[in-house]
């Protein structure tokens, strides 16, 4: 990997911002490597968590955010519990995935992840409680992968695993003024709760990968 | 014992089995557990990574309702929840800034006193192996099983505060009282995918076909789990992997609390063993 970095980009406020936000010393990291090692998913990332550590440190803000690695992470907290310099480093990739949402940065080659968390909360703003029927339908449609994972579903309702309807709780308005509170509170706009963004980024990667395979 | 319980959404749904043979077993050991009314999802990975201040409020909303129930200790099953509920605890309780602002969002004042435990904790910690084994019908005999904890039930260390970190030993204790025979292995805290497994499909059936391919290894008929997307993405998962990497797994995933209720003499129907997508009957005749 290299990379020119400006003497703006290692000048920027990212890290003490960072830093400052998550109350975590970014600093202190001396590239161990242990989160890499451990990292059930490292295999799949275009950085290592490392390397993530690394580049925050080096102020590179916008290579971070639209790394594929943040939305990849699987917060299994290994990296955290086992960091010897006491940096939780699940909570910066919760805080990097965060800032890419009010950013509205994602890469191009990741976009799954970004919409399934927008509607899995939709879907406890609108029920209280999991409806599996509806996150796995409106991500199916909203993704562009229309029947993944349809041969499961027999099984399901036979075993009586999934339910066919919602079953709402009773004081929906009280969620939901958590849910509008949260937002105001966090600086977060909460009208972006599905992106029209997102939903077209996966369905025209969806649609680009069906032609090419069809060539 | 008195316990306000909070299933979660899993308990509810694919994991029908775990809620009911979780009941079946404290019913029979006079653990009272009272179902939190009207309680409300966790928020699960996605609030925590799309909004922090929610991910904070869904589980305190939930923790002020058992503490009107006027049950000071919460018992949760899921292993998601669970760490939910005690970082949210531990924000409150330690942290100023985000108390205020989570207390204005729920609008109620909550210090982060209501204690939260894992029903496996309850099982061995509090009860106690020792009562356990006097309370046992039979004795389970002639299967090896490989203890799976997943990521969330010990880390962080610090906020769960449940088992050792890298080696934890909670179910080995606990399949050992009632006579079934724990493996050493080494994928004892990997990571399933969990939250993956709608999204990233792939990178699931790698790491759930690593844990199986461990496990069957290490001499293991069948996977005890203390976490509902544990055991569906092993479970409802297996035949996928069997498909895409040329296997013939056949491992039933076991709850801990379903083995310890057949120990305790509660008939299989009642601890939804039909349930399961690997059908674990012909394994289970065996043994009982």
């Amino acid at each position: 990997m290299q990379w020119f970095i400006s003497h703006k980009t290692i000048r920027s406020p990212f890290l003490k911002t960072l830093e400052e936000d998550c109350n975590e010393k970014i600093s202190h990291c001396y590239q161990c490597g242990k989160c890499s090692a451990g990292c059930p998913i490292s295999f799949k990332m275009d950085y290592l968590p490392n390397q993530i550590i690394r580049m925050i440190q080096l102020g590179m803000e916008e290579q971070v955010l639209s790394s594929k690695t943040i939305w990849l992470c699987a917060s299994c907290l290994i990296c955290t519990s086992r960091c010897p310099r006491e940096i939780d480093i699940a909570e910066i990739m919760d805080y990097l995935r965060r800032s890419a949402y009010k950013k509205q940065v994602m890469p191009l080659e990741e976009t799954e992840v970004p919409l399934f968390n927008k509607i899995f909360l939709k879907n406890i703003e609108m029920f209280g409680r999991l409806f599996e029927l509806g996150l796995i339908g409106m991500f199916n449609l909203l993704s562009g992968e229309f029947f993944k994972d349809m041969s499961l579903a027999p099984k399901m309702f036979i075993k009586r695993k999934i339910g066919i309807f919602p079953r709402r709780i009773r004081n929906l308005k009280e969620i939901k003024a958590i849910f509008r509170k949260s937002g105001q509170l966090g600086r977060t706009k909460r009208d972006r709760l599905l992106q029209p963004k997102l939903i077209f980024l996966n369905l025209s990667r969806k649609f680009i990968g069906k032609i090419e395979k069809l060539k | 014992m008195k316990y306000a319980y909070y299933p979660g959404c899993s308990l509810h749904s694919t994991a029908k089995e775990y809620d009911l043979s979780t009941k079946e077993v404290a019913r029979a050991l006079g653990i009272e557990l009272i179902e939190i009314p009207d309680w409300v999802c966790c928020g699960a990975t996605p609030a925590h990574i799309t909004m922090h201040l929610l991910s904070l409020a869904l589980p305190v909303k939930n923790l002020i309702k058992a503490k009107t129930m006027g049950s000071y200790e919460v018992v949760t099953c899921c292993a998601a929840c669970f760490s939910r509920l005690k970082i949210a605890n531990r924000f409150m309780q330690n942290d100023d800034e985000h108390r205020e602002k989570v207390e204005k969002i729920v609008g109620e004042p909550y210090k982060g006193d209501v204690k939260v435990r894992h029903f496996l904790d309850v099982l061995v910690n509090v009860f106690g192996l020792k009562n356990l084994k006097e309370r046992l019908a039979r004795q389970l005999s002639g299967l090896k099983v490989a203890c799976y904890y997943g990521c969330l039930l010990t880390r962080p260390h610090e906020v769960t505060e449940l088992d050792d970190l890298e080696d934890p030993h909670l179910i080995d204790d606990l399949m050992g009282t009632i006579g079934i025979e724990p493996v050493q292995w080494p994928y004892k805290t990997e990571c399933c995918g969990a939250s993956f497994s709608l999204t990233k499909t792939d990178i699931v059936l790698k790491l759930s076909g690593d844990i199986l391919q461990m496990a069957s290894d290490a001499g293991a008929e069948a996977i005890v789990v203390a976490c509902p997307m544990c055991q569906s993405n092993l479970d409802i998962r297996q035949g996928m992997i069997n498909k895409k990497y040329k296997k013939d797994f056949n491992m039933p995933i076991f709850y801990f609390t379903q083995l310890t209720g057949l120990a305790l003499g509660i008939e299989p129907k009642k601890l939804g063993f039909e349930k399961h997508i690997v059908n674990p009957m012909p394994l289970l005749k065996k043994i009982v």
